[in-house]
């Protein structure tokens, strides 16, 4: 009877994970009525429930981007808060939509979890944030030290490669939730805490004494961020892919917030193709032909995406650097619609 | 299976009226829908993770790891397989269990004896600790106690000094780290020599009591023995042993044995934790015992110690082994809390970095699961012998 028992058990052990067997991802978000986002539990600047009880933030402006081509409604989303060891069995497992939620995008996730990544929409490089006492310039100063750092990121290798390629020594205490690490850190535990820089801004600002703390310029690692989609549906795919294009073809060409209904009066073939004034582009997709049109009108382009929420008119304050268009220096570049 | 008592004619108007037939239906049937349940659970997963192109493998475990763990009780490096990893988390998670297990076990039977003590303060006092620690959720007396014990405890630059060059800090606890002389080996031929004799003195004492009813204190000379020969021999051979105290670089303390103030806010939530059910068990199984058998002990004169040790705790047991077995589980189980705080467990090593590292979600938390399955089970049979052990004996 008892080794029925074990045996029984190590069976419950199996997984018990139900996926829906839809592949029409929009079907099912149209015939629901809302885009069901995967964010971060709450990171200033990126995904934060406001004042007002509502989301903010840079990863949840882009929820609300999708939502506005779907639907021309930037709030026909709702969020679900997922930590770093969560997000993508969520995603996988239909709980969301799409994962928007500055997740790196690397090799292994790309061809081995069933998902895909369907553009970068912000640049990212690891950091460390030091107390300004220390007087450091660079990681490697920080030889001999102990650095906490939140688990199930790739936080975690980036930071034993940097140390064990140069010959450094170091300690690494892991933490589940970033909280507890920023609290550990501030209480002395670690000499540093090492994250994507975007994050450590972020977690500075929200410091006790910010000016006691300070993010080190270098980058050690490449942190391309951006929203991830299931691999079994590429019209999905298409669509988040696209409206990511959308913000920043707006962006190349002038199309703000503001100014979207006299620019969809313009005779630039381009913006007129953008704004869906010229051929069928929307319902390659899927979608309206006025898609475009919607995301801007609702939520602005990149830029002001950006700079709204973390951006130079943000407390944040972060420079848009890597993060500028390729036509003022920077990488983002998007293929045209056509 | 009792017999029916159905007269002879209604068993032959139809099988469902025979208790024993519905009994067995029954269990066919619930049976069959555990496996149909079971079975589409399988291949409902199996059809899913075929469709997103998921393939379930255990290769992963000869790659490289190639990142760095807090606490390692057994060689690892970045370069190590995540097999090792896997098995550095295991141990650590052991770690905690043994101490842990065995510190809320004192803890545990000093406050359960001292609730039942006539003293009115003492009794008191065990009461407010029952009643506080078993009613706060366990996350956040660990949060608690990781907060307390990194902010009490000083920054590595302030670090305070112990005895024998061990330093406390916010960094932990580093103690001097021993290095050996090759006459160490006669301490520890001293210290076997030791257990021997004491065994032995053991043994002629028992036999002298039996034989003639005087009593030899065995157990104080023996761990004189014990630990007397062994210090005496150390001393004899002009203490065969160096200490490396740890060195304060400019970041860290080196050398030296380190215990990390995470294991120390671990082990003190789940003890003081587990420690107050423990008091409540201990306390039942005593009031247990009845009481004429403690008024039959103080009538043959046996003092109120040798009362407790001989008659009162042996059948205390009985009642106090089963309910302790699912503490020691609990706090086996809930020490996979340690990741909220920064040690490195199973879950925290294995569950949390080797998952995101390979993204093998599936398999790397069925195995966890797995784990922990078998040590509850391997703690369950062990308690259980014990438990044979001391159950009560019909003569």
């Amino acid at each position: 009877m008892k080794n029925r028992m074990i045996a029984a058990g190590f069976g419950l052990c199996l997984p018990m994970v139900a996926i829906p067997a839809s592949a029409q991802t929009l079907n099912d978000v149209q015939g629901r009525g809302y885009v069901q986002c995967g964010v971060h539990t709450g990171l200033f600047g990126f995904a934060e429930i406001g004042d007002d009880g509502e989301w903010h933030g840079f990863d949840v402006d882009y929820c609300r981007a999708i939502a506005s081509a779907i639907f021309n409604d930037a709030d026909a989303v709702r969020f679900t808060p997922l930590n770093a060891t969560e997000r993508f069995t969520a995603l996988q497992s239909g709980e969301i939509d799409v994962l928007i939620r500055i997740t790196t995008w690397t090799m292994t996730r790309d061809a081995s979890l069933g998902l895909i990544f369907a553009g970068v929409n912000y640049y990212d490089g690891q950091s460390f944030l030091v107390p300004t006492e220390l007087e450091l310039t660079d990681a490697a100063g920080l030889d001999g030290g102990t650095v906490c750092v939140q688990t199930g990121t790739t936080t975690e290798l980036n930071l034993a490669d940097y140390f064990n390629s140069r010959g450094l020594t170091f300690e690494a205490v892991a933490f589940a939730e970033r909280a507890e690490a920023v609290s550990a850190f501030e209480a002395g535990r670690c000499d540093a805490f090492t994250a994507d820089a975007s994050n450590l801004y972020s977690t500075r600002m929200t410091m006790v004494d910010p000016d006691a703390y300070v993010v080190l310029d270098e980058r050690i690692s490449k942190e391309p961020l951006g929203p991830a989609v299931r691999q079994d549906d590429i019209q999905w795919f298409n669509i988040v892919k696209w409206v990511h294009f959308a913000l920043l073809n707006a962006e190349e060409f002038g199309i703000t917030q503001a100014n979207v209904a006299e620019m969809a009066e313009s005779t630039n073939p381009e913006i007129m193709r953008l704004l869906g004034r010229d051929g069928t582009f929307g319902e390659m997709v899927g979608l309206s032909n006025d898609w475009a049109y919607n995301v801007i009108a609702n939520v602005g382009n990149y830029g002001e995406i950006f700079d709204r929420n973390i951006g130079a008119g943000s407390p944040l304050g972060i420079e848009r650097g890597l993060n500028a268009l390729w036509t003022d220096g920077g990488i983002h570049y998007a293929p045209p619609v056509r | 299976m009792r017999p029916s008592r159905l007269p002879r004619h209604a068993m032959d108007a139809s099988f469902w009226r025979d208790e024993r037939v519905r009994a067995v239906a029954a269990q066919v049937l619930a049976f069959a829908a555990v496996v149909a349940v079971f079975a589409w659970l399988v291949t409902n997963t199996a059809a899913n993770l075929d469709r997103l192109n998921i393939r379930l493998t255990l290769g992963f475990f000869d790659e490289r790891a190639g990142f760095n763990i807090l606490q390692t009780p057994i060689p690892y490096d970045n370069n190590s397989t995540y097999l090792r990893a896997f098995l550095v988390g295991l141990v650590n998670t052991l770690i905690v269990g043994v101490i842990g297990v065995i510190l809320a076990t004192i803890l545990g039977f000093l406050v359960g004896i001292g609730r039942l003590s006539s003293n009115w303060l003492l009794a008191r006092l065990a009461t407010i600790y029952v009643e506080t620690f078993r009613n706060i959720p366990l996350l956040l007396q660990l949060v608690f106690w990781a907060e307390a014990v990194l902010t009490l405890l000083p920054r590595a630059q302030q670090a305070i000094e112990l005895p024998f060059g061990a330093t406390l800090s916010v960094r932990g606890l580093y103690l001097p780290a021993p290095v050996a002389e090759s006459a160490l080996l006669w301490v520890g031929v001293a210290f076997l020599a030791g257990i021997a004799a004491a065994y032995l003195l053991g043994r002629w004492a028992r036999g002298r009591q039996a034989r003639t009813g005087q009593r030899f204190p065995a157990a104080s000379v023996g761990l004189a023995l014990i630990f007397g020969l062994p210090i005496l021999t150390f001393l004899v051979l002009g203490r065969p042993l160096a200490w490396e105290p740890p060195v304060l670089q400019r970041f860290n303390f080196t050398g030296g044995i380190p215990i990390i103030p995470e294991l120390a806010a671990l082990v003190l939530g789940l003890v003081i934790y587990t420690a107050a059910f423990i008091a409540e068990v201990v306390r039942g199984g005593i009031l247990a015992v009845p009481r004429g058998q403690i008024e039959a002990a103080r009538a043959v004169g046996l003092s109120s110690g040798t009362t407790m040790r001989r008659v009162i705790i042996p059948q205390a047991l009985r009642a106090i082994i089963p309910p302790l077995t699912n503490q020691y589980l609990n706090l086996i189980k809930n020490s996979s809390l340690a990741v909220a705080i920064g040690y490195p467990d199973l879950v925290g090593v294995f569950k949390n970095t080797v998952l995101n590292q390979t993204g093998r979600a599936i398999e790397v938390v069925a195995i966890t699961m797995a784990v922990y399955l078998f040590i509850s089970l391997a703690g369950s049979v062990f308690m259980n012998r014990f438990n044979a052990r001391v159950a009560i004996r019909e003569r």
